[in-house]
């Protein structure tokens, strides 16, 4: 009678453990399901490279080089802001902070990983996108500039905490040796330390990128969301994900404009998955060595 | 000649710039959402629903709204993930299938939370034909949050001595008499601390409830896990941006409310996880 | 060649044992037998595998992934490969070598096997642990406080709990691997004392780093190198005639 409740039981564990690749699965399955019959009537080369999206258009236009763009834009100038203080704060909390401001430090950024992306975006609202329309003297502060430093803001929870565990698990007689040689301790850090943990530095910058690309509501409110082909940092721009988010509510389902909504869903889902895989690459490499 | 203690000094300063520069606006947002949002707090506010459009009243509904999706969401992924994690820790080998598994659970955590909004629609709200409802939204967001209480349940699982698995094995208990008896109760307050991280995470995305349950406005309660609810995220991006001349106390009030929800969850797993490491006896 | 031991019934009967972990071999074909009512010591100098030849007997070795196992053993005649695992280990019970509480009270820690079996009354439950203690000379020092976690004992006394814990499933065989290696020598007496006991009840097999413990209180005793058996006979025998100059030159101390 046991014997029969525990081999039940472990059946249901097994079955558990089998589910996240079940839902990946089934989550790439349905979004290909719904979205493959956009290619009917556009070729996947004129909507990943078409120029103008008119979904409701007559003719509908269902290019989304504007929206992938603008999403590219954005997380060039997330990228490019987080990653050099994303790095030196994960330095710094690992290498400088004495041990009880080092645990503020965490907590502090433990809690803005907390923070619902809506409350960040519409602290932005109120905040940032003011600030930008005032500095740039712009007609609007809904940009891509305003919508790059929010997420650079929102990556730096994933950068900073993959960072700093990398630099933690080096082990200790690389930065001794170091030291015994009179190197000074920023010397040590910079060319013993940093070139050790770059592979989970890279995985590190890398989820935080991922992060950027797939973060939706911040975006959308504070980005000012025209779907153009961005000719500056400082003009609205559209993304990916702001593009689902603000559409899908109104696009009948069945639509050519529904299909295009998760064509754009597989696109997501495609870079999303690239990052993941590459960056797990990187952290696995940073075991086996 | 470049003198190392001045590059050094240089270095130091610029690190600690960048840790401030992350810091001091993650104490500013609580500060100014705490401050401008508390004259908006009273009872009616909190116990009202939104009225004249949504420019007075209070936001009942959607605090109601959201604590249903966080129930639904947890009773789903709760038992999945758990299960998972004792696959992980307990049974798997060190083989290609759980480094698949691995990764499809890195993966799940980084799928879009927007495309998870569109799953749902497509698999729950169409396929399943559950329309846009509580049910819908909660299995929706419950998968999103599957790999966050997986990871956690998994390490605090593994942290349990392996003596005690051996000890108890050796007695004679079958190995889900050993979990059961001796791996789940240890773990439990790691397990219980994913779980609330989980919820928090649940309490406050948006963008996954937006077509699978989510109400522009609906000043009732649901009857039912196959109502529409409103949900406080939601809420707060629709008075944000959708409606205009929302008087700002009221945005700040909807913005101290779910913060104060996500980050009290967020606390209780702190304090459980500082007691836990206190009392640990091994 | 054990003149008056050969009479007493075979327990275990270990066939040309061999195991690899990965691909290191751990014990090579080793064969002996251990008979009932009497303690076998196993000596050796660290990594000759006798921990490991300890582990076959209770099927504990199979916990490990990349383990590969030949050779036979049987107990009473049986191959354990075919004795249900958990029935296996209520029979062949084992003392580890540090003291290993579980993070549970001292009456349940005593308890927990039993439990497991499937006895739940709390009057019986009460005697067996009673008993359990009793033989393993604990009783006194905890009748008191029972309800304490058992972390609050002294190391000497954990073991003893430990032991306590094994006895209370009523096994038939002991396994004691290096079960002092963490205890002052007043609490190795007491622990040696309880297992000379034990011999009347139970067939004990001792794994030890202590030569001096294994001539103590060892019947038999065998001497294990680089993962073979080099020899096993009478303790008496083994100390004083040895049969291999190796088993003479550990036991004198040059190397180990």
């Amino acid at each position: 009678m046991r014997k029969i409740k525990e081999t039940i039981i472990e059946k249901l564990i097994l079955a558990s453990g089998l589910a996240s690749i079940f839902f990946v699965v089934l989550i790439f399955l349905f979004l290909i399901k719904e979205g493959l019959a956009v290619f009917q009537s556009v070729t996947p080369g004129a909507f990943l490279f078409g120029k103008s999206w008119y979904p409701i258009s007559e003719p509908a236009q269902l290019g989304i080089l504007p929206l992938i763009l603008g999403s590219l834009l954005v997380t060039l100038g997330a990228a490019v802001i987080s990653i050099p203080i994303g790095v030196g704060a994960a330095i710094y909390i690992a290498e400088i902070a004495p041990a009880r401001i080092k645990d503020i430090l965490k907590s502090g950024i433990e809690l803005l990983a907390a923070i619902p992306s809506v409350v960040l975006g519409f602290i932005g609202m109120v905040t940032l996108v003011p600030l930008v329309k005032s500095l740039f003297h712009l007609p609007t502060g809904l940009t891509a500039l305003s919508g790059s430093i929010m997420l650079a803001f929102m990556a730096m929870p994933t950068i900073v905490s993959i960072a700093e565990d990398a630099l933690y698990s080096i082990p200790k007689n690389y930065k001794e040796g170091a030291l015994a040689l009179g190197a000074t301790h920023w010397q040590a850090i910079w060319r013993v330390m940093l070139p050790a943990a770059s592979s989970g530095i890279l995985a590190a910058i890398m989820l935080g990128i991922g992060r950027v690309i797939g973060e939706t509501m911040a975006v959308m409110m504070i980005t000012g969301n025209a779907a153009v082909i961005p000719q500056s940092i400082l003009v609205p721009v559209r993304t990916l994900t702001a593009t689902i988010a603000a559409e899908m509510g109104e696009a009948v389902v069945g639509s050519e404009h529904y299909f295009a909504l998760f064509a754009v869903g597989i696109v997501l889902f495609v870079i999303s998955f690239g990052i993941n895989v590459t960056a797990d690459l990187f952290l696995h490499e940073k075991q086996s060595k | 000649m470049r003198n190392p203690y001045r590059s050094q000094k240089i270095a130091y300063a610029f690190l600690l710039l960048s840790t401030l520069l992350i810091v001091v606006p993650v104490g500013m947002i609580v500060v100014i959402i705490i401050q401008k949002g508390l004259p908006a707090m009273n009872w009616q506010f909190l116990s009202d629903i939104p009225r004249q459009g949504m420019r007075a009243g209070g936001i009942f509904p959607a605090i109601v709204g959201t604590l249903y999706l966080v129930t639904g969401a947890i009773s789903f992924a709760l038992p999945i993930g758990l299960l998972a994690a004792i696959y992980l820790s307990e049974y798997s080998r060190d083989n290609l299938l759980t480094r698949i598994i691995k990764l499809a659970i890195v993966n799940l955590a980084g799928v879009p939370s927007v495309v998870y909004g569109l799953f749902g629609l497509a698999l729950f709200v169409i396929f399943f034909g559950f329309g846009a409802s509580i049910l819908s939204g909660s299995l929706t967001l419950g998968i999103m949050i599957l790999p966050v209480i997986i990871t956690t349940s998994r390490e605090a699982l593994e942290s349990v001595p392996a003596s005690f698995r051996e000890v108890s094995l050796s007695l004679g208990a079958s190995k889900w008499q050993t979990i059961r008896h001796i791996v789940l109760p240890n773990a439990l307050p790691g397990i219980l601390t994913g779980t609330i991280l989980g919820l928090g995470r649940a309490a406050g995305e948006t963008a996954p409830i937006l077509f699978t349950v989510a109400a522009f406005y609906l000043p009732q309660l649901p009857d039912s896990i196959m109502d529409q609810v409103m949900a406080l995220p939601y809420h707060l991006y629709v008075i944000s941006t959708q409606v205009p001349n929302v008087d700002e106390k009221i945005r700040y009030g909807t913005a101290l409310v779910l913060l104060a929800m996500v980050l009290f969850m967020n606390l209780i797993a702190i304090i459980i996880r500082h007691k836990f490491r206190k009392r640990k006896k091994w | 060649m054990v003149n008056d031991t050969s009479t007493r019934t075979i327990k275990f009967g270990v066939k040309d044992l061999s195991i690899w972990f990965g691909n290191v071999p751990a014990l090579k074909h080793v064969s002996l037998d251990i008979r009932s009512n009497m303690i076998l010591s196993v000596i050796g100098p660290s990594n000759s595998g006798k921990t490991t030849f300890l582990r076959m007997l209770n099927r504990m070795n199979e916990l490990n992934q990349n383990s590969r196992i030949e050779g036979e053993v049987t107990l009473e005649g049986d191959d354990i490969k075919n004795v249900d695992v958990e029935i296996l280990r209520k029979r062949v019970g084992m003392v580890f070598a540090l003291p290993l509480p579980l993070p549970l009270s001292i009456f349940d820690n005593v308890a927990y096997g039993v439990r497991m079996h499937g006895l739940k009354d709390k009057r019986v439950l009460r005697e067996k642990v009673e008993v359990s203690l009793k033989e393993a000379y604990l009783w006194e020092e905890v009748k008191d406080r029972l309800g304490e976690s058992a972390f609050k004992l002294s190391g000497g006394q954990q073991q003893r709990l430990c032991i306590a814990r094994t006895l209370a499933v009523e096994p038939e065989v002991i396994l004691f691997d290096e079960p002092c290696s963490g205890l002052d020598p007043i609490s190795t007496a007491k622990v040696e004392d309880a297992m000379v006991e034990l011999k009347q009840k139970y067939t004990v097999v001792l794994v030890t780093n202590n030569v001096k413990q294994a001539a103590r209180v060892g019947d038999l005793t065998a001497f294990f190198l680089g993962g073979e058996l080099i020899e096993i006979d009478k303790t008496d025998k083994m100390f004083t005639a040895p049969g291999d100059k190796r088993t003479d030159g550990y036991i004198r101390g040059k190397f180990g």
